[in-house]
């Protein structure tokens, strides 16, 4: 068990704000719905995966922070995807989507369950869709809490680089209710030495990283 | 090494409210998935396993008034009762966590006609843990994990994680999850479900049958709080993505297969039985949708066990949902103590393209591996091994 475990970079999108390193890199109208703050951030930054437009939000909020967290990097291990690890959290689960369903269901004169909206009722979709996107095999969870628990974060992802089962590991907070949403991920990895300008892997750090804003 | 041992368990579903009431009607080949006709729950007549209506609120009463409590959270509670019966683990000690594994939990607040009494806020699984912290006085808010349908393996894979690292002495499992009219009509839109009782990996399967329940496991690094029988460990286990599609099964079986070969791997460098061949038995997750057996038939193939006794339990409870995983692996253990295998009831004619070694009738086989396998939306897949 002899390494460092380090933060290697962290994305939040919040607040209509995407924020790298410490830096806004981009900031949309005040005025805008979710869904069209998060095509304008795919826009801007001209990502090119179709599938991003049959997602929903909540999938949207999880890709595009990790499209931008992995963005120009390899991953440790490329050639062992499944040592990549997703823990994820939130404090809705897929309740935004859940909503559409019910209302697809509730009225028996138009009554019309669909399953692009149905598949999208559980949380850990957009795991599967990060997943996919950057074929990573690893282990993954998705978790509920109230709100941000860094602790929580940190015991269950330092388990999991203690005990040699992920190498890496993209963990963070993924929240979407309506018109609300917050999401923040971090790139946790074991690093063999302790380098300058690396921030340590610890629940202090995740917390400070958490409570930047713009 | 610290292990997590199984202390206790319980499963409350339509077969019965106990372990040993579930395993007796599995052992006679009953099935609880039955032909309901409630316009509440769909709007044309479907197969699925419910619990009695009257039954869970009559148990209940032992407990608490269940006018306060929604069906999801009388049901999480009979369960975990009726594990702690069993046992003296001290349930509001800091050693102590409780792991909650549902994919909908109190869903069906959100169905307005249904008129529930319930704030919408109950929806929220998170409230539901503070709400089971304060029922059981525990220390620490439950950890919810919501994860499809590998949730059940999942929390007690990270259950059994929690104690081997020394986290915590003592883990209460629970998975639970309703039949809800959400449910249905989603999978009723997907065109997975069976017009009949469920038939896993037989030519004729057609798609699952829906189910609800609640099963309980208590984990303890301190096997003394064991009382009888022979003791069982979990853990370790794997979950891997398959990186392929959100709703569809991989064609290779790719994270399955990854997440029982690492599984066998971590358990054969721990020098446990962990050699393919010793594997004695597996519980397939075997929905009996074409292609979540045929993917499993493959990955099992891959993976060098297609020789090891399988089955599903889907035949007898349906599709639990976040309880599958618990509830299965309860069902497995119980064939661990009891050297007896379960028939995988529905089976007739083998109809999975990789011949694997699928159980139809219940018989007797001593059994010191079992693994428990589960796959799920998301690309989802788990595996976890428990031994003697």
């Amino acid at each position: 068990m002899d390494y460092t475990s380090i933060i290697r970079d962290y994305c939040i999108i919040r607040d209509h704000h995407v924020i790298r390193g410490d830096q806004v890199v981009f900031t949309g109208d005040k005025s805008m719905p979710p869904a069209s703050f998060f095509t304008e951030i795919y826009r801007h930054f001209d990502m090119n995966y179709p599938k991003f437009y049959k997602m929903d939000n909540l999938c949207k909020l999880g890709f595009l922070a990790a499209e931008l967290l992995l963005k120009d990097k390899n991953l440790q291990h490329s050639d062992t995807p499944y040592e990549t690890g997703i823990i994820l959290y939130n404090a809705s689960s897929s309740l935004d989507t859940d909503r559409n369903h019910q209302n697809s269901i509730s009225d028996q004169a138009a009554y019309y369950p669909s399953p692009s909206v149905f598949v999208y009722t559980l949380a850990n979709i957009v795991i599967g869709e990060i997943c996919i996107r950057h074929k990573l095999y690893g282990e993954s969870t998705f978790f509920i809490e109230k709100e941000f628990d860094a602790d929580r974060l940190y015991n269950y992802v330092k388990l999991l680089l203690d005990d040699n089962l992920v190498e890496s590991c993209i963990a963070g907070w993924i929240e979407l209710d309506s018109d609300h949403y917050d999401g923040v991920l971090y790139l946790v990895e074991k690093s063999p030495s302790v380098t300058n300008g690396i921030v340590n892997f610890e629940p202090g750090k995740l917390i400070e990283i958490y409570s930047r804003r713009s | 090494m610290r292990q997590a041992f199984v202390i206790s368990d319980n499963i409350i579903t339509s077969l019965g409210f106990t372990t040993g009431e579930n395993a007796a009607a599995l052992k006679s080949g009953q099935t609880g998935i039955e032909m309901h006709d409630d316009r509440r729950l769909a709007p044309s007549p479907f197969w699925a396993s419910l619990i009695d209506n009257r039954a869970l609120p009559d148990h209940f009463t032992e407990y608490e008034n269940p006018e306060q409590f929604t069906r999801f959270e009388q049901m999480v509670i009979c369960s975990v009762m009726g594990a702690l019966k069993d046992t003296s683990i001290p349930v509001s000690s800091e050693r102590t966590l409780f792991i909650l594994s549902t994919t909908k939990g109190n869903v069906e607040i959100l169905d307005s006609k249904s008129g529930s009494r319930f704030n919408e806020d109950r929806l929220y699984l998170w409230n539901s843990a503070l709400l089971l912290q304060q029922f059981f006085t525990l220390f620490h808010k439950p950890v919810v994990v919501s994860n499809a349908c590998v949730s059940g393996v999942l929390a007690i894979m990270i259950g059994a994680r929690f104690i081997r690292s020394g986290a915590y002495d003592h883990v209460i499992v629970t998975g639970a999850d309703l039949v809800t009219e959400f449910v249905v009509s989603g999978f009723n839109s997907f065109l997975s479900l069976c017009s009949g009782p469920c038939k896993p990996f037989d030519k004729d399967r057609q798609g699952l049958s829906l189910g609800e329940g609640a099963g309980t496991v208590i984990l303890s690094s301190d096997q003394k709080l064991f009382g009888k029988g022979e003791r069982i460990i979990a853990g370790p286990g794997i979950s891997s993505n398959d990186a392929n599609h959100i709703s569809g099964p991989s064609r290779t079986g790719e994270g399955l297969y990854i997440a029982i070969k690492r599984t066998l791997e971590i358990a054969a460098g721990e020098s446990l039985s962990g050699e393919a061949a010793s594997v004695d038995y597996i519980s397939a997750h075997g929905t009996a949708t074409p292609y979540n057996d045929e993917m499993e038939s493959i990955a099992l193939t891959r993976a060098g066990l297609q020789h090891i006794p399988v089955n599903s339990f889907k035949g007898y409870w349906g599709h639990t949902l976040g309880a599958a995983g618990v509830i299965e692996s309860i069902a497995g253990i119980y064939s661990m103590r009891h050297n007896l295998l379960f028939g995988t009831l529905g089976f007739h004619t083998p109809g999975v393209s990789h011949p694997i070694h699928v159980i139809r009738e219940a018989r007797e086989i001593r059994i010191d591996t079992f693994l428990k396998i589960a796959s799920g939306f998301g690309g989802s897949n788990a595996a976890l091994l428990f031994y003697k």
